[in-house]
């Protein structure tokens, strides 16, 4: 039996509030890794994952603190080091791959002095050893054109590049430990895979061993030898990557897994009123261009985003519309919204055309069709109560004033599941799923007949997502919504919408209906994007196809092309 | 530092600086309102056979070049100096905010043509300016209101119309547009309350910039007119007694860094709300 390389035992962290309380974070944890062994913590926002994996470096964020417990890399206590000392082994023994590796890189400098940085820092090889060691790891990472990709900065490389970029600088050090803070979950499906790939193989091939920080169980599943599930600062459960899969103890692993498995879609059709269909479509958009950037002479902007996209969303039905970011799924919802007035083409609404700006287009029009966005942080105007937010389409449109209004609220609020006693909060008071459906209590607000969703449960955790997806799908059977859901994952997706648009730089590929699902598409790009969804199997990243990124990934390869043309 | 002052049940808590800054400010501003009242000459009368006189317990800060009581009219002075910076910064940081936010909401052709109108009154030396319109529309208490409003508007619009174009681009704007929602409400009710922080904190740098150019100008003898003065033409009566270190020059300056220095304090320690839920 070997000795383990990190060895935590009844760790406690706490945090001050801004009035002075003091409240735990992490309420007595305890877990080992050994050598070259990846173990991954698991569990949704607020969980504690991140705060336990910064402590192997005896980081506790501003306002925290590690309170009890010990924390021993190696033979070392790293909780009772000197702070000196910590220095001395950030990097060097233990090392982090942070979340957002956008965020990581400093935009001034060449990606190669960034990476060598930490050489630098610790002075532990001259400058031109330590760049025959990146461009070495840069080929294990899979990187293309590893001589000199390091010679270009940081926005000439694509996202996923940039996060393999960020393991070169966190590996050169040869660190026992490497800490990824949920690497990948920024990138798209397709990225996602290479990312992973280079990562196991080079942790394989260094024997390192590795802390991964996940909130999704498939993608853990392909790396990790060891999963521990955490809640509220407790661990639920842990064991081997194939006992959590299969033989999962803990109720809360259960709920996990289960939000992991696609829920079966009920087409709505049986419900939906005959006479409905015959109405026609209740939003189309035919051959629409547009774009961001001045008008040029052909009357295009300059920077064209949607090229010829056409589609139909029937009453009491869902369209999804699925691609990776940069798609132009977003461009789509806004132009559908007015916020952004398309060149060519026409959308109408229950057969009437729409006049293309939000502002020129009436209050009914308006009213009829809602929409949704993505981050609930942003959506939400932070100095606004909930009850002002979500009062103020009634005031708008149904001229509801003082009690009435008020009383209005709390209904929408207990229709999407939320407590009346959240009306005078603040936004920044609420978590993450109770912001997103106070997002959606706005605009059911309206009383809208469709509703675009524009990923609304991306930014969520899995078992909230799934909540809210559940939600979404109560709603429609109440109030006969229809909704245009756009999404980059095709497992939420699948679960609600009756068709489903695959859009690619732009243009659409590919309109499947849900039957067709995932095995009917013809397109090679919706094979590789459906393909690229992690499945709750540990073999499924090593049973792909080597070639997987060769089939599509038009975005990759053009950026590959730049940086060659740049060096 | 002291933690709190004011009860928890409130939610507002300010630290001690502030709390200091904020009375001398306080005292001020009563002065400048019922000062006159409690002075114990009038301002114009000559008291004293002495020029440049020392501190006594007749005079209690001396007297200044022509034997007259200062500690009186600095009570006096608190009037002009406070009123009229308080009015003209109250013009400028309204007129800049609400049309740095209208800019913005707006964008296009409003922004532009009203920004290159902005940046080109900001590039017109600001002590110059009012030099050049007092010397041509003369010195009177609305000229001067006028005058120094119209020098630091441009620059409140800028810090508006910046801070307003980041609001602008967030998504609750843009879903308050997909509503319909019209300019005046996407200003006041979305905007707006996102902005009040560092406005406010804007506002309070201004006035001090505001005080300190209204006492520049009097100094130069183009402010506030004799017989009344403000602490600026105090300090430009009375700068023949630097020699002496007369108490009538010093006084009136300490006046000006008190109000300066405390305004300054208290915008960079605000009481701050704190909401800790359960």
């Amino acid at each position: 039996m070997t000795k383990p390389l990190v060895d935590i035992s009844n760790l406690t962290v706490g945090a001050e509030t801004d009035s002075g309380r003091r409240v735990k974070i992490i309420k007595g944890v305890s877990f080992t890794v050994d050598p070259g062994e990846i173990v991954a913590l698991i569990g949704e926002s607020g969980s504690g994952k991140t705060t336990i994996a910064l402590t192997l470096m005896g980081y506790a964020r501003p306002g925290c603190s590690i309170t009890g417990g010990k924390v021993c890399v190696g033979e070392r206590d790293v909780v009772s080091m000197s702070e000196k000392d910590r220095q001395k082994l950030r990097g060097t023994d233990v090392a982090y791959v942070p979340q957002s590796a956008a965020a990581a890189f400093d935009p001034s400098q060449r990606l190669i002095d960034q990476v060598i940085e930490v050489s630098d820092i610790h002075k532990l090889m001259p400058r031109s050893e330590a760049r025959a060691k990146a461009v070495d790891l840069f080929r294990a990472l899979a990187l293309p054109d590893p001589e000199h990709i390091g010679d270009g900065y940081p926005h000439q490389v694509s996202g996923g590049q940039l996060q393999r970029l960020s393991a070169a600088m966190a590996l050169i050090g040869g660190p026992q430990v490497v800490i990824f803070d949920e690497p990948t979950t920024a990138l798209d499906v397709t990225t996602q895979i290479e990312v992973l790939r280079a990562f196991k193989s080079v942790m394989r091939k260094g024997g390192m061993a590795g802390v991964y920080v996940s909130h999704d169980l498939a993608v853990v599943a392909q790396i990790a030898d060891r999963i521990i599930v955490l809640k509220d600062g407790v661990i639920q459960e842990q064991g081997t990557t194939e006992e959590i899969l299969h033989n999962a103890q803990h109720p809360y692993t259960r709920e996990l897994l289960s939000a992991f498995q696609p829920a079966v879609f009920a087409s709505l059709d049986s419900t939906a009123k005959k006479d409905d269909r015959k109405k026609g479509p209740v939003l189309e958009v035919s051959n629409i261009y547009a774009g961001y950037g001045s008008t040029g002479r052909d009357g295009l902007p300059s920077a064209l985003v949607l090229k010829d996209v056409s589609c139909k969303l029937e009453r009491g039905q869902n369209l999804g519309v699925i691609g990776e970011s940069g798609s132009g799924k977003s461009t789509l919802a806004r132009v559908m919204a007015g916020l952004l007035p398309h060149a060519r083409g026409w959308v109408s609404f229950d057969g009437r055309e729409l006049a293309p700006q939000a502002n020129a287009r009436s209050k009914e029009e308006l009213r009829r069709m809602q929409i949704v966005f993505q981050l609930a942080d942003t959506a939400l105007n932070p100095s606004r109560s909930i009850a002002d937010i979500v009062g103020r389409p009634l005031t708008f449109y149904h001229g509801l004033k003082g009690a009435n209004r008020e009383n209005r609220v709390i209904e929408l609020l207990d229709m999407v599941r939320l407590p009346k006693g959240l009306l005078h909060r603040l936004p920044r008071e609420l978590s993450g799923g109770q912001k997103q459906r106070v997002n959606l209590a706005r605009a059911l607000a309206a009383n809208p007949d469709v509703i675009l969703c524009d990923e609304i449960t991306s930014a969520l955790d899995t078992v909230v997502a799934a909540a809210v997806m559940d939600l979404l799908k109560d709603l429609q059977k109440e109030l006969n919504l229809s909704y245009v859901f756009i999404s980059h994952d095709l497992s939420t997706v699948r679960s609600i919408c009756d068709q489903v648009m695959v859009m690619q730089s732009g243009e659409m590929v590919e309109l499947l209906s849900n039957s067709q699902l995932p095995d009917g598409a013809r397109h090679p790009y919706s094979k590789l994007l459906f393909a690229s969804v992690p499945q709750l199997d540990t073999g499924w990243l090593d049973g792909l196809p080597e070639d997987i990124a060769g089939m599509g990934s038009p975005t990759e390869n053009a950026h590959d092309a730049r940086l060659r043309a740049n060096s | 530092m002291l933690k709190a002052f004011s009860p928890a049940s409130h939610g507002l808590h300010i630290n001690s600086t502030g709390l200091l800054a904020g009375l001398v400010i306080l005292f001020w501003v009563v002065v400048a309102i019922a000062g006159p009242a409690f002075a114990p000459y009038a301002p114009g009368d000559i008291v004293d056979f002495d020029f440049y006189g020392p501190m006594s317990a007749k005079l209690w800060l001396g007297s200044d070049y022509l034997g007259r009581d200062i500690f009186s009219r600095i009570l006096l002075g608190a009037r002009y100096t406070v009123g009229i910076s308080f009015a003209a910064v109250t013009i400028a940081c309204f007129t800049g905010v609400i049309l740095g936010m209208t800019a913005a909401a707006l964008g296009g052709w409003f922004d532009r043509i009203l920004s290159r109108l902005m940046d080109a009154l900001l590039s017109i030396p600001s002590k110059l300016f009012g030099l050049v319109m007092v010397a041509a529309i003369g010195s009177s208490i609305p000229v001067l209101i006028g005058l120094l409003a119209v020098i630091y508007a441009p620059g409140s619009y800028r810090f508006a119309r910046a801070l307003a174009v980041n609001c602008n681009t967030m998504d609750y704007i843009a879903v308050a547009r997909a509503r319909g929602e019209r300019t005046p409400y996407i200003i006041l009710d979305e905007i707006f309350p996102n902005i009040i922080g560092p406005v406010l904190a804007d506002f309070g740098l201004r006035f001090v910039f505001i005080v300190l150019l209204l006492s520049g100008l009097s100094f130069l003898g183009l402010g506030v007119q004799p017989p009344n003065a403000d602490w600026g033409s105090l300090v430009k009566e009375n700068i023949g007694g630097l020699p002496f270190a007369a108490p009538a020059v010093i006084a009136p300056c300490l006046a000006i860094a008190s109000l300066t220095i405390s305004v300054n304090l208290l915008i960079d320690n605000l009481p701050i709300k704190i909401r800790d839920r359960g």
